[in-house]
C-alpha cells in the first residue's frame, strides 16, 4: 500500500529505492542533520482527514460566513463573474503550470499575458504593461520605487490624501524601509489641493507624484495641467486607477501620466475575502526598462512563426540580484488570465455598459438616500462614478445604519467615521435592493 | 488541429458588433460625467462572442504544460501535485462574495480558516506566530526583512545597514534586501556547496542586520553548521532569516525555529501544494520567533476570549504590506492540504521527497557530472554531462527533455557551476515516472555522443521551435498594437 | 593612451577628452548587447560611480565611469544599433567625457595590467 493518496510510493518501492541509493532507511538520507535539531515527535496537528472530512470542515467554515447584498467598496468591488472565466482558469494546463521559463511548452501562458498587456494598455491609454503584480497597493508602492530609480538622485515622492488609505499605508511602509521621503498632499473638499501640490513641488526635488482616479471617495478629480507641472520639474506622474472605471473616465494616458497602477479586481474578480486580486502597471515605452515585473514580448521562432517569450529579463532579480528593478519574481498569472477573459467577453461595449449601470445606479441610490433626510452627499458638487461618501445627519451614526441594514442582509457601506459612510454600487445590486436599503434607513 | 487558425490572438478573432457578455437591465435614469472627465479614446478591446472566447483559450491551453500534464522536475520550485479537493474548496461561492470590510461577525468562518492555518504553520515552522498577508515568496522575504528592520529600529540600533547573503542564494534574497534599504554582503560557498562559516563569521559585525540562509541550500545540501552560525549571528546582535523556498524536505525532519532561525517565510505554492497558476497567485506567509510578534504587519487575525475572531491593527507593527489578509483562496487550499495529510502524513513528505531526489541522482551520476557528494535533500545539481567533448550543453539537454514530454529542470542556477542542471522531483511522483525520466536522461546522454546535432537542435516535438530571444529584447514588441 | 577599470570599462584619452566604453573582453562575456542605458549630454559623471547600464539577453551590468567630468557626447548610434558594441567595442565608445581631474587616470589599469586581469 502507498502511504497516502498524494504519496504514491509503497513500502516495497521505498525499500527498493533505498537499496539503489545504498541507504538502509529514509533516516540515512538525513545523516548530516544534527540529532539535536531533529524533530523528536510528530507535529502537534490533527490526524489525517479523509476527503469527506476536509470537505465537511470547510462546509462548517462556510456556514459561519454570510453573503450580503454588498454596498461596500473602498477598493474592493462586488462585480459579476461570468461563468466562462472559472471554467477556463480551472483548466489544469493553465492552473498547474509554473512561470513560463520554457517558451516551447508555455505558449498558452505567454500568449494570454501578451493579450493581457495589450488590454491593459488599451484601458490605461499608456504604451506598455508588465505581466501583472500582486495587488493594487503593492503595484503602487513599486511605482513609487520606480520613480525614485528613474530620477536617479531624487528620493522625495508625493502622494495625494485622496488615495485609498490602505494603498497609502502600503506605499508608506515601502517608503519607510526603501528610504523614500513620502509626503502627503492634503485634500480640500474631497479632492487633492492643487495649491498644496504646487507648493510642495517648489523645491524641484520631487521624483514622483501619486494621485488616484476615481479617488477614495469615488470622486473623479480634474488633473488638468498636473502632468505638465510634474514634467517641467522632472517628476513622474503616477495614477492609481480602479481598472474597470478606466473604460469610462479620462485615462492616465489622456491626462499625460507616466505610470498607471492599481487593482484590477474590479474586472469581475470575486471578492474572496481580500484575494487573490490583480495589481497592474503600465507605463510609457521610454520607461519600459525601469518597469519592475515580468514582460512578455513577441518574436519569431526558428521556423519563422510568431511566438511569445519572456523578455527584458536582464532587469530581473534572478539575473541582477540586488541591482534588480524590484525583488518581484512572480506575477499574478492566473488572475491576469482572469482579467484577459473578462475583458474579451465584455469588449468595449460591455465595459461601457457595466460602468453606465453602476454609475446610474449609484446616482439613484445617492439621491434616494439623501431624500430620507438621514444623510446627504459629503461633497455634493463633485462628480462621482459609482461610489460616493455620505455625511450622516446629527443623531444618525454609521454603526446604526450598518446594523439596521444587516437585519435585511445588506452591507450598507464602509464606515470612515461615525458620521461618514462610503457606499459603492455595481451591476450586482438591483433597484429593489436599493429601495430596501433606503426604506431601512428611513426607518432609523 | 489547425494551428494557423487557433494560434491567433483573441484580437484577431474580433468582429465588430459581437458580444460575449450579459448584464442586468439598466432600470435607472442615465447620468453623464462632465465631458472633461470622461474617456475620449476608443477602447481597443476585442469584440468576440462567448463560444469564440471559450474555444480560443481552450486551444491556447493546449500549448501549455502543467503539473497535471507531466513530470515537472524544476529545481527549487517544488512542483508537486496540486490536489483537486483544494480547488473545489477554493471555489467556495460564499467565500467568493465576502467583502473584506464587512463586519467580522459575518466572516467568522473565513477568519477561522486564516487563524487555523496561522497556527498550523507556526507548529510546522517552530515559530511563535505567523502572518499570511504576503502574496508570494519574494514578498514574504521583503516582509521578513522589514520585520527585522522594525526590530532593530525598536531598539534604536540604527547602525545595522547590511544583510549577509550566501553566493548560492536565490536572486530574490539580495533583491529583497536591497528593496528593504540594505546593502548586501556576499558570503562564499565551500566546495561541498555549504556556506563558508569562517568567511561568514569574518563578515559579522554590529553593522549587520540579518543573515539570510536557505536550508537545505540551493544545491540541496543541509547546512549542518547551522547551530554554530545561529550562535555567531545572534552574538553579534543580528537576526537569522530562513528562506523557506526549500522547506519541503524538512517536513517531518526538522523545524527552522529549532535550528535557530528568527524569521522565516514559507511558499505555500511550493511546500503546501497550491498551484502556481503560470506565475501566481502564490502566498508567502512569514513566521517569527517569540519576542518578534509585535512587529508583524497589519492587519492581523486574533482569537478573542469568547472564541470568536477579529481583525485588528497594532501600532507596533512594521506597517502594512497588503490591502487585506493576503491571497485568501490560496490560504484555503494550503489548509486543506495540511488537513488531508494530517500530522503523520506531513511527517513523511520530506523524507519521501529526499528519497525521490536521491534515487534519480544515483541513477544518473555515471553520465552527468555530480559536483557535490553526499545524500541530497529535495534536489541536487549536475554540472552538465560528464563528457564535455560532445559540445552538448545543459540548455540542449533541457530542451531535448521537452521532446519526451517532461518539463525541463532549472538550468544555469545556482551560479556556482557553469552548467547547472537542478533537479527536484518532489514526493508525489511514482517510481515508474522517475524510472522513465532516468531512462530518457540516459538516452539523451547517449544521443549527445552519437548524434549531438539531434540534441543541440532540440526541441523537435513542441508546439513551437526555438524562439529568437535577442530580437525580442532588441526591439521589444509587447502589445497587439505594436505587432 | 587607453586605461581600464577592473570592472572592464576603458577610457581612451585624447587631450582632455576621455572616450568611455567597455572592453572587448567584457563585450564578449556579455554576448549580444540589446540595450545601452546612457546618461544625457551635460550630466556629470564621477570616477567609480555608475553612469548607465548595458544589457544583453542573459545579463545586465552597470557601467562605471573611469574618470570624472561632464558628458559632452553620447554615442547615439548605440540607441538603434546596440550590437555595434559587440562588433568593435573600442571603436564604439559609449560616452565622451570632458575630464575635470585627469590625474584620476593614474590610478587606472594600463593595457598590460588589464590583460593580466582578464586571464
Amino acid at each position: 500500500m502507498s502511504l497516502h493518496r498524494y504519496l504514491p510510493q509503497t513500502e516495497q518501492d521505498i525499500a527498493a529505492m533505498l537499496a539503489d541509493c545504498h541507504a538502509k532507511a529514509l533516516d540515512d538520507l538525513y545523516c548530516d542533520v544534527p540529532t539535536e535539531l531533529r524533530l523528536k515527535q510528530p507535529y502537534d496537528l490533527p490526524a489525517e482527514m479523509s476527503e469527506k472530512e476536509v470537505r465537511d470542515f470547510f462546509a462548517k467554515m462556510r456556514a459561519n460566513c454570510s453573503t450580503l447584498t454588498c454596498f461596500g467598496g473602498a477598493g474592493f468591488y462586488d462585480h459579476y463573474s461570468p461563468a466562462v472565466i472559472n471554467s477556463i482558469i480551472s483548466r489544469s494546463e493553465f492552473l498547474t503550470a509554473y512561470t513560463p521559463y520554457q517558451p516551447e511548452i508555455s505558449q498558452g501562458t505567454l500568449q494570454y499575458i501578451f493579450e493581457y498587456q495589450s488590454m491593459m494598455t488599451a484601458l490605461t491609454g499608456l504604451e506598455v504593461s508588465n505581466a501583472s503584480m500582486y495587488d493594487g497597493a503593492t503595484a503602487t508602492a513599486e511605482a513609487m520605487m520606480m520613480c525614485v530609480a528613474a530620477a536617479r538622485k531624487k528620493n522625495r515622492v508625493l502622494i495625494s490624501a485622496t488615495v485609498n488609505p490602505m494603498v497609502a499605508d502600503v506605499v508608506r511602509t515601502y517608503a519607510r524601509y526603501h528610504k523614500v521621503t513620502l509626503e502627503v498632499i492634503p485634500e480640500k473638499d474631497g479632492v487633492t489641493s492643487v495649491e498644496a501640490f504646487h507648493e510642495m513641488m517648489g523645491a524641484g526635488d520631487v521624483a514622483g507624484v501619486i494621485v488616484a482616479a476615481p479617488n477614495f471617495y469615488g470622486i473623479v478629480e480634474d488633473y488638468t495641467g498636473w502632468a505638465e507641472y510634474c514634467h517641467e520639474r522632472k517628476a513622474l506622474l503616477v495614477m492609481n486607477c480602479q481598472a474597470s472605471a478606466l473604460a469610462a473616465i479620462k485615462t492616465p494616458g489622456e491626462w499625460g501620466a507616466d505610470i498607471a497602477v492599481g487593482d484590477a479586481q474590479s474586472l469581475g474578480m470575486p471578492l474572496n475575502y481580500g484575494g487573490p486580486y490583480l495589481g497592474y502597471m503600465c507605463t510609457t515605452k521610454a520607461l519600459i526598462r525601469k518597469m519592475p515585473g515580468r514582460i512578455v514580448g513577441a518574436t519569431k521562432d526558428e521556423k519563422g512563426n510568431r511566438v511569445f517569450v519572456l523578455t527584458l529579463q536582464a532587469r530581473e532579480q534572478h539575473i541582477r540580484r540586488e541591482k534588480a528593478t524590484s525583488n518581484i519574481c512572480s506575477n499574478q498569472g492566473l488572475m491576469a488570465l482572469y482579467a484577459t477573459i473578462y475583458l474579451s467577453l465584455m469588449g468595449p461595449k460591455g465595459m461601457q455598459d457595466v460602468n453606465a449601470l453602476s454609475c446610474d445606479g449609484a446616482h439613484y441610490l445617492a439621491a434616494e438616500l439623501a431624500a430620507t433626510g438621514k444623510m446627504q452627499l459629503a461633497y455634493a458638487d463633485k462628480p462621482f462614478l459609482h461610489e460616493f461618501l455620505m455625511k450622516l445627519a446629527p443623531g444618525v451614526t454609521a454603526d446604526a445604519v450598518i446594523a439596521k441594514a444587516m437585519e435585511a442582509g445588506i452591507f450598507a457601506g464602509v464606515k470612515l467615521a461615525d458620521d461618514l459612510l462610503l457606499i459603492a454600487v455595481t451591476e450586482m445590486q438591483s433597484k429593489a435592493d436599493m429601495d430596501k436599503y433606503v426604506s431601512l434607513v428611513k426607518s432609523l | 488541429m489547425n494551428r494557423d487558425f487557433y494560434s491567433k490572438l483573441i484580437f484577431e478573432h474580433s468582429h465588430p458588433g459581437r458580444q460575449g457578455y450579459s448584464l442586468p437591465r439598466n432600470a435607472f435614469a442615465h447620468v453623464e460625467l462632465p465631458a472633461g472627465l470622461t474617456r475620449q479614446g476608443a477602447l481597443d478591446l476585442p469584440e468576440v462572442d462567448e463560444p469564440t472566447v471559450v474555444r480560443h483559450y481552450t486551444n491556447s491551453s493546449n500549448n501549455n504544460f502543467g503539473v497535471d500534464t507531466g513530470f515537472y522536475p524544476l529545481g527549487s520550485c517544488t512542483m508537486k501535485y496540486n490536489p483537486k479537493i483544494n480547488e473545489e474548496i477554493a471555489a467556495d461561492p460564499v467565500m467568493a462574495r465576502l467583502h473584506p470590510l464587512q463586519p467580522a461577525s459575518t466572516c467568522q468562518g473565513a477568519l477561522e480558516i486564516y487563524y487555523t492555518l496561522q497556527q498550523a504553520l507556526s507548529e510546522i515552522g517552530g515559530m511563535s506566530e505567523f502572518t499570511l498577508n504576503p502574496f508570494a515568496g519574494a514578498h514574504g522575504e521583503l516582509t521578513g526583512l522589514m520585520t527585522i528592520h522594525a526590530y532593530h529600529d525598536s531598539r534604536e540600533d540604527w547602525g545595522r545597514t547590511k544583510v549577509i547573503v550566501p553566493d548560492s542564494a536565490h536572486g530574490t534574497n539580495p533583491a529583497s534586501a536591497a528593496v528593504c534599504g540594505y546593502q548586501i554582503i556576499e558570503v562564499k560557498s565551500l566546495a561541498d556547496g555549504t556556506v563558508d562559516v569562517a568567511d561568514l563569521k569574518s563578515k559579522l559585525s554590529d553593522e549587520v542586520a540579518a543573515v539570510m540562509m536557505t536550508n537545505p541550500n540551493t544545491v540541496g545540501m543541509f547546512e549542518k553548521s547551522i547551530p554554530e552560525i545561529a550562535e555567531a549571528v545572534h552574538a553579534c546582535g543580528a537576526l537569522l532569516y530562513y528562506d523557506g523556498a526549500n522547506l519541503n524536505p524538512m517536513l517531518g525532519v526538522a523545524r527552522p525555529g529549532d535550528m535557530g532561525f528568527d524569521v522565516m517565510h514559507i511558499n505555500l505554492h511550493k511546500t503546501f501544494s497550491t498551484p502556481h497558476g503560470g506565475g501566481g497567485p502564490g502566498s508567502g506567509p512569514i513566521g517569527v520567533r517569540k519576542g518578534l510578534e509585535q512587529f508583524l504587519p497589519n492587519p492581523r487575525v486574533v482569537k478573542l476570549a469568547d472564541g470568536t475572531f477579529d481583525v485588528v491593527c497594532e501600532e507596533s507593527a512594521l506597517g502594512r504590506v497588503s490591502m487585506w489578509l493576503g491571497n485568501f483562496t490560496v490560504e484555503m487550499r494550503a489548509l486543506a492540504y495540511i488537513m488531508s495529510l494530517g500530522s503523520e502524513g506531513l511527517m513523511k513528505v520530506g523524507p519521501l521527497a529526499a528519497l525521490n531526489a536521491n534515487y534519480i541522482m544515483h541513477h544518473l551520476r555515471d553520465l552527468y557530472l555530480l559536483p557535490i557528494e553526499g545524500p541530497c535533500k529535495h534536489e541536487f545539481v549536475f554540472d552538465g554531462l560528464i563528457d564535455k567533448s560532445t559540445g552538448v550543453t545543459t540548455l540542449n539537454v533541457a530542451k531535448r527533455l521537452l521532446d519526451f514530454g517532461f518539463h525541463a529542470p532549472t538550468i544555469y542556477f545556482p551560479l556556482l557551476f557553469h552548467e547547472s542542471l537542478m533537479i527536484e522531483p518532489t514526493e508525489t511522483e511514482t517510481k515508474e515516472t522517475l524510472d522513465r525520466f532516468i531512462e530518457v536522461m540516459r538516452q539523451i546522454a547517449v544521443e549527445a555522443k552519437e548524434n549531438p546535432e539531434l540534441v543541440n537542435s532540440a526541441p523537435h516535438n513542441t508546439p513551437i521551435a526555438h524562439p529568437d530571444d535577442t530580437e525580442a529584447a532588441l526591439h521589444p514588441v509587447v502589445t497587439y498594437k505594436e505587432l | 593612451m587607453i586605461k581600464y577599470l577592473p570592472s572592464h570599462e576603458y577610457a581612451r584619452v585624447e587631450g582632455n577628452i576621455a572616450y568611455v566604453g567597455i572592453s572587448p573582453y567584457a563585450a564578449q562575456q556579455l554576448g549580444n548587447v540589446v540595450y545601452v542605458d546612457m546618461p544625457e549630454v551635460g550630466d556629470d559623471v564621477e570616477a567609480g560611480e555608475d553612469f548607465g547600464a548595458i544589457e544583453s539577453v542573459k545579463a545586465a551590468s552597470d557601467l562605471y565611469a573611469p574618470v570624472s567630468g561632464a558628458v559632452v557626447e553620447i554615442n547615439e548610434h548605440l540607441i538603434d544599433n546596440p550590437k555595434l558594441v559587440n562588433e568593435d567595442p573600442l571603436a564604439h565608445w559609449i560616452i565622451k567625457v570632458e575630464m575635470t581631474n585627469p590625474s584620476e587616470l593614474d590610478s587606472l589599469l594600463d593595457e598590460a595590467a588589464y590583460a593580466a586581469l582578464c586571464k
